[in-house]
């Protein structure tokens, strides 16, 4: 028996999958000729055209014509549709749609693999652009069915997996045609995303800014490679060369991915279209400056289980606002005129896609641009603007039928349509019976509610108001009830026939053996659309959005006022010192007086009496505010940039504030000997990325030397250097490829134009460009350091390449050869009292900064360390206690020492008229244990204010008690509930490996 | 003034060495320090006083200058400071020595009940890390071993000695249970995200800890054959032996005092206590001393106050809960233990409340309070002279300190590193 049944649906397969110039041996060949008409239909031909009372004619999938009184060819079969309407297809871009996943590579053993596993192919394993999505492909039919019912008949399917993930195959979501026929597009789009390939060890890149430096390296060599100047074949190049005119779709992560992309499209002319995280809200103003076309993600988190009070604690308000305002995505999106599609990413279910795309109009977005989103956008994104998207002559008669307009929660899908073929959406052919309903039974008056009828239907029967226990079964078109009686504990038994006209007269018998006869009426039916209405016009309350959009933001993004503070003990750190009652204008961001007796009529006055004003602190080696801190892939990343991977939400910068601290220099970690890019940012709490950078700030690139960049403590083998002897020839060997480099563009670039015409140009290489930088003066170097003896190599490795190390950080042991660093003019950030927590800081002494300040080197202390950079006041006072620095000199270790070493002191680290307002209140002492920061002032803004903050803390619970109301009462609007768990960030340290 | 002089000089000779500074001798001499603040250790503070030892007991505390007479040395401490040694709960030292060197680390056994694993026998009375603990005046410390779900048996130690047993002050004072985390985060490296998650074996390891306590106690009524793990919990069960209940959240705590009462066990201090704030009451209630985690770490949320671990111990306090200092954290940082009383002072703890929590507090939750912890007659000579305020970093600088009477080195490998490059550059 099994095997007849196997046999059967072998055979329809084989029919199925027929196509014209297959040899047939199962019958004889056809070839369809009939025209299909859609009569009395409201036709959406697009997002903006809507025919009322109209017919569609196709033929073959191809739509012939739509209009009102068409002229019908004979051989045509009507169906009419009855007033129902019809849409263009869906259109899915982002989807893995049938395609096998690949297999994540296991069994790591110790060492990391640096080499690619392919032959031929670019030099990393996760380009993967000669890949195309075909090859892996195999038609779904199971998840064809769902997306189906969520509207979408054609899906762009790719293989979601490593950084380029090749090309694209756009499928018709079309069971009954045959398999070649449901290809539209074999190659349709290249995907993208920051993410390496599960199916491959190689170890580079290893963080989001090793991802991006390989794409724009990638993208170099694509340009280097077209010119014919590669002497090897690299079919992975040869492809992207190829594909350079396909769709890009790029998959981000998460809202700051989305910058990140649509940053890179722009760089090097991709044209990405970005899948985005729902969030983009948040950083509309970007977004409208990178110009990025968006595919919105409508997975809108579900309301948070509120009857775990302990797990509930733990969700943060950013997690409870993200729930309130995801469905307001859209809108804003819209509203903000940026171009976007949306994807069924995310969402488990069809039904959950559709329900949130009228969620989403519900709050705010306009039918038309929804519709556009999953129709027109799409196509044009495809390039397949004229077949797909619409209906109107020519293009591709793919639609759907649904009871209603699309958009309406009580609008069901009937059919789906697709290359001539019908396919149904119910999955029954029961009939709906969804309503309430009255009937009286056995002399007792019961009201009835019925609903997911079409499948598994539930009913609930009451008298009065007291809910009845019925065991209900619909099936085969009949109903059937059993009715508890609950003093008696005995049953009713009823039955209906259910035709097309509703639940028929119906019978019964009693607990005693009578006979009964029901009559169920149905409630009206604009009453019962009416009371749905109504259920879900209920909207929530949206809660505004802050500046990050986190505990502690910002209502709205402050700006500069004019500050007065009056009889403050102020610290220049100029030739002043330190100066007692002493007054301090503050005008656009700028120190505008310092002095006795000040005033100004458009000042706001701030009585500082008794207390220290100081400038701000700065930080040479902070970790925060990152979203990855090491490339670790490569023993030299120095193409990577922190400052692509800035994360402005981060809370650490507001804890920072709280601690005094205005300026930051986020450091590279320490995983190679030759590290990436800094990036020197203010702590503008609630700016975006670009105005937190620090203008004009000079360009800095991380090193590290010793254990870490050994791979010493864990254990690793299989990468050079082992040894603090390799170390130094990574140096000289990239340095000597980086003057080589340099000669040879020189050489280049002197050419006259008629021989630069005929004459290749040199491979343009980021991480070269980057070295040739730092021989050039034109880059500064911060360099990880422990012991004496890779201080001194270092220094004698710049010296050689005609360079002077700017700054050593960490630098443990540089009182042990202070008198060459003071030589060699390099300056010293390092910590106050740290030690002993491995071998290489074994001889490390607190009394290190104050030695080398004694001999004259330059002196910081910094943090590396998200909680240590918030008392940095106190580190600075460890100075005075080990070593006996004086109380000012002290205090510039963490103010205008390091900004002298970041080449910024000409703006920052005193108190000077003209200088940037970056200030801090303390209610004592600053060196004092016992001091705090009352206020943290950037750019004349004040960006802490330690008064306002039990207020804050205390408005912040009000509203999380809100929105924890909320969810009780909107929990169904995303259907159902999730368990709570809480979003940590990572913290990142030097070691942290990505 | 010529008798510090004279004992300054005797450190000088006898700290030649490579290894540790050599223990202090006995005391021979009555030493009294004459005219300083004596920050008393129970909140008081004595202005001009006297504080007189002989053969390693205190035995004046007063502001008779007559009575200074009688001892052999007097330390004129004029406008300077006298503390008792401050004592670091919940601390590694001596069991590790370079963390990043698996060689030197002593700290974490194999295994999940381990009351039978004392801290005390692997003690390095040599370690380098320890001995930079006393120039800032941290002269004691509970030894605690690490990891598990019962690490094992503190100790508490006096940081001079020439091996363990001079080091112990009181042997096998108590045992460390690690109460279970009720959520877990997520494994980013196998690409899971890092989110905080219930944790699933929650109920299975609470249970276990039931059964342990309850089979234990069972097996004390006849300890026969003698189960090694069950036996170590005799003092448990008899009220000679603390449970140190390591547990931050407020769900930790009370589950955990709730079942350890429950099996009868008569003393537990809860260590950790991040959300010890959120059951002050419940604590109040079972009489439950709190060893508060360290200031100096974030806060556990985005959302909480950013200065939460400052204000943590005010709370506590105010409500009349005894409290003292858990350091754990980087062990080399121990030494900050002052300023960690800082920090508190600096968020509303009056600061001879602080010196209080390193102090009387710190020996009454170790149990040794009748002994030391206080500057009082008949407690142990264990003291330091500040030159100034020591919870601050600017004035906490030591010129003398004591143990048991017997005067210690205040040289470590830092200063010794100090001097010698100094010295190079003829810079100080």
């Amino acid at each position: 028996m099994r095997k007849l049944i196997l046999g059967l649906a072998l055979l329809v397969q084989t029919t199925v999958n027929a196509q014209t110039y297959f040899p047939k041996n199962d019958g004889v060949k056809t070839t369809p000729s009939v025209y299909q008409a859609f009569t009395n239909a409201t036709i959406h031909l697009d997002a903006t055209q809507t025919l009322e009372g109209a017919t569609l004619l196709e033929k073959n999938g191809t739509v012939i014509a739509v209009g009102k009184n068409l002229n019908l060819p004979k051989n045509t079969t009507v169906h009419n549709l009855n007033g129902q309407h019809i849409y263009p297809s869906f259109i899915e871009l982002n989807s893995s749609f049938g395609v096998k996943k690949p297999k994540r590579v296991t069994g790591s053993g110790r060492s990391a693999q640096y080499e690619p596993s392919r032959v031929g192919y670019y030099w990393n394993d996760h380009i993967k652009s000669d890949y195309n999505a075909l090859q892996d492909f195999n038609y779904d039919g199971k998840t064809a069915k769902d997306m189906r019912k969520a509207g979408f008949g054609l899906v762009n399917t790719h293989n979601a997996d490593g950084i380029h993930r090749g090309t694209s195959v756009v499928v018709a979501l079309a069971d009954e045609l045959p398999a070649g026929g449901r290809i539209l597009s074999a190659k349709a789009a290249e995907h993208f995303s920051f993410s390496r390939s599960v199916a491959s060890r190689q170890s580079y890149p290893s963080s989001v800014m090793g991802a991006m430096a390989l794409i724009r390296q990638f993208y170099y060599d694509s340009k280097w490679y077209a010119n014919g100047q590669s002497t090897t074949k690299d079919m992975a190049l040869e492809a992207a060369i190829a594909q350079r005119g396909l769709p890009k779709i790029f998959e981000a992560k998460n809202k700051l991915d989305v910058l990140r992309a649509a940053k890179i499209s722009k760089e090097m002319g991709l044209n990405f279209a970005v899948k985005a995280s729902g969030q983009e809200y948040e950083i509309l103003d970007e977004l409208k400056v990178a110009k990025a076309t968006l595919i919105l993600p409508l997975d809108f988190p579900k309301a948070y289980d509120t009857n775990n009070p302990t797990l509930l604690d733990q969700i943060t308000l950013r997690q409870l606002r993200l729930w309130n305002q995801a469905p307001i995505n859209p809108a804003k999106v819209s509203n903000a005129g940026i171009p976007f599609a949306f994807t069924s990413t995310g969402t488990k279910s069809a039904k959950e896609f559709i329900n949130n795309v009228r969620l989403a109009v519900k709050y705010g977005l306009s039918e038309q641009k929804a519709l556009a989103a999953l129709t027109a956008v799409p196509a044009n994104i495809l390039g397949m603007e004229k077949q797909l998207g619409a209906l109107k002559p020519g293009y591709r008669a793919n639609f759907f039928v649904a009871s209603g307009p699309v958009f309406d929660t009580t609008s069901k899908m009937v059919a789906h349509w697709i290359g001539g073929k019908k396919h149904d959406i119910a999955s029954t052919n029961k009939v709906n019976i969804d309503g309430s309903y009255t009937f009286n039974a056995a002399d007792t008056n019961y009201t009835m509610t019925i609903s997911n009828s079409s499948e598994k239907a539930k009913v609930q029967l009451k008298q009065d108001s007291t809910a009845i226990k019925t065991i209900a079964d619909y099936s085969s078109n009949e109903l059937k009830l059993l009715v508890q009686d609950k003093a008696s504990d005995t049953y009713l038994r009823l039955r209906a026939d259910v035709t097309d006209n509703g639940i028929e007269t119906g019978t019964g018998v009693g607990p005693d053996g009578r006979a009964i006869r029901w009559e169920a009426s149905k409630e009206d039916k604009a009453v019962a659309s009416q009371k749905k209405a109504a259920k879900t016009a209920n909207k929530r309350e949206i809660v505004p959005t802050t500046f990050p959009n986190t505990a502690y933001g910002n209502k709205s993004r402050p700006t500069p006022k004019v500050l007065l503070f009056k009889n403050a003990t102020v610290w220049t750190n100029e030739e002043a010192g330190i100066l007692e009652n002493t007054d301090v204008l503050v005008r656009d961001g700028k120190i505008a007086a310092v002095g006795k007796n000040l005033s100004d009529a458009a000042a706001e006055v701030i009585d500082v009496s008794g207390k220290h004003l100081t400038s701000g602190i700065v930080d040479e080696h902070s970790h925060i505010a990152a979203s990855s801190i090491n490339e670790g892939g490569h023993n030299s990343s120095a193409e990577v940039s922190i400052e692509d991977v800035i994360d402005p939400d981060d809370i650490n910068i507001f804890r920072n504030l709280a601690g005094g601290v205005t300026t930051i220099q986020i450091l590279h970690g320490s995983a190679n000997p030759i590290g990436g890019r800094s990036a020197i940012i203010k702590l503008k709490w609630g700016e975006t990325i670009e105005n937190m950078k620090f203008p004009g700030a000079a360009p800095f690139i991380k090193f590290a030397l010793g254990e870490n960049v050994k791979q010493s403590n864990w254990g690793s083998y299989s990468r050079f250097p082992q040894t603090r002897m390799g170390v130094e020839q990574v140096f000289v060997d990239h340095f000597q490829r980086a003057k080589e480099y340099g000669a040879a563009w020189k050489k280049y670039n002197a050419l006259s134009a008629r021989k630069k015409a005929r004459t290749p140009a040199p491979r343009y290489d980021v991480e070269m460009e980057t070295l040739l930088e730092i021989i050039e003066g034109k880059r500064f170097i911060s360099c990880h350091s422990y012991v004496q003896s890779e201080i001194n190599m270092m220094m004698k490795v710049a010296e050689q390449f005609g360079f002077r190390m700017n700054t050593f950080t960490h630098i443990l042991e540089g009182y042990k050869v202070a008198d060459k660093m003071k030589e060699h003019g390099v300056a010293a950030s390092t910590f106050s009292d740290w030690w002993g927590y491995k071998y290489e800081v074994k001889d490390a002494i607190p009394y290190n900064g104050a030695i080398m300040h004694n001999v004259g080197v330059n002196v910081a202390f910094n943090s590396d360390s998200a909680e240590m950079s918030r008392r940095l006041n106190q580190e600075a006072a460890k100075a005075v206690k080990y070593g006996g620095v004086s109380e000012e000199d002290a205090w510039k270790f963490v103010t205008l020492n390091p900004a002298k070493m970041l080449h910024i002191d000409d703006k920052v680290g005193s108190i000077k008229i003209g200088k940037n307002a970056d200030l801090v209140v303390w209610d004592n002492h600053p060196l004092s244990i016992y001091a705090k920061a009352e206020k943290t002032i950037v750019d004349g803004i004040v960006y802490y204010d330690a008064a306002q903050l039990d207020a804050t803390i205390q408005a912040q619970q009000k509203e999380k008690e809100q929105l924890i109301q909320q969810m009780i009462q909107f929990k169904s609007e995303t259907g159902g509930s999730q368990p709570p768990r809480n979003m940590q960030k990572r913290l990142f340290h030097c070691e942290t490996m990505d | 003034m010529k008798y510090i002089i004279t004992l300054l000089i005797s450190i000088c000779t006898l700290s030649y060495g490579a290894a540790q500074q050599t223990p202090g001798a006995s005391q021979t001499q009555r030493i009294a320090i004459v005219g300083a603040t004596a920050h008393i250790g129970d909140g008081t503070v004595l202005a001009n006083s006297v504080i007189g030892f002989t053969n390693g007991k205190i035995d004046y505390v007063g502001t008779d200058k007559n009575k200074a007479a009688a001892y052999d040395l007097q330390v004129e401490a004029t406008g300077k400071h006298v503390y008792p040694g401050f004592i670091a709960t919940n601390s590694p030292l001596g069991l590790v020595e370079i963390n990043a060197v698996r060689a030197s680390v002593d700290s974490d056994e194999l295994g999940d009940f381990l009351p039978h694993v004392r801290s005390l026998v692997a003690y390095d009375a040599e370690s380098k890390t320890v001995e930079s603990m006393r120039p800032n005046g941290v002269l004691m410390a509970q030894v605690v071993p690490q990891g598990g779900i019962i690490s094992g048996s503190s100790s508490v130690m006096q940081l001079d000695a020439w091996n363990w047993e001079d080091a112990v002050l009181r042997a096998d004072d108590g045992i460390h249970l690690n109460w279970p985390r009720p959520f877990t985060r997520g494994r980013w490296w196998l690409g899971e995200s890092p989110d905080l998650k219930p944790n699933k074996n929650y109920p299975t390891t609470v249970k276990k800890i039931k059964a342990f306590f309850t089979q234990a106690k069972a097996y004390i009524n006849d300890p026969q054959p003698k189960h090694l793990p069950y036996h170590a919990m005799k003092g448990v069960f008899e009220g000679t032996q603390q449970v140190f209940l390591h547990a931050q959240s407020a769900k930790q705590i009370k589950e955990g005092v709730r079942l350890l009462k429950q099996l009868g066990v008569a003393k537990v201090v809860v260590v950790g206590g991040h959300q010890a704030a959120a059951v002050v009451d419940f604590l109040k209630e079972h009489k439950i001393s709190v060893v508060i985690s360290q200031p100096h770490r974030l806060p556990q949320s985005d959302d909480e106050d950013p200065k939460y671990t400052f204000k943590l111990a005010r709370i506590l306090l105010d409500n009349g809960i005894t409290t003292s200092i858990d350091v754990s954290g980087r062990l080399q940082d121990i030494r900050n233990l002052p300023f960690y009383a800082g920090s508190f002072a600096a968020y509303g703890v009056p600061k001879e409340k602080a010196v209080q929590m390193l102090t009387h507090d710190a020996a009454a939750i170790l149990g040794l309070e009748d002994q030391l912890g206080t500057l009082s007659e008949g407690k142990d000579a264990t003291l330091f002279i500040s030159q100034g305020d020591a919870l601050d970093m600017r004035t906490n600088i030591l010129e003398l300190a004591f143990i048991q009477g017997r005067q210690i080195s205040l040289d470590t490998h830092h200063t010794k590193l100090w001097k010698r490059y100094s010295n190079k550059y003829g810079v100080n």
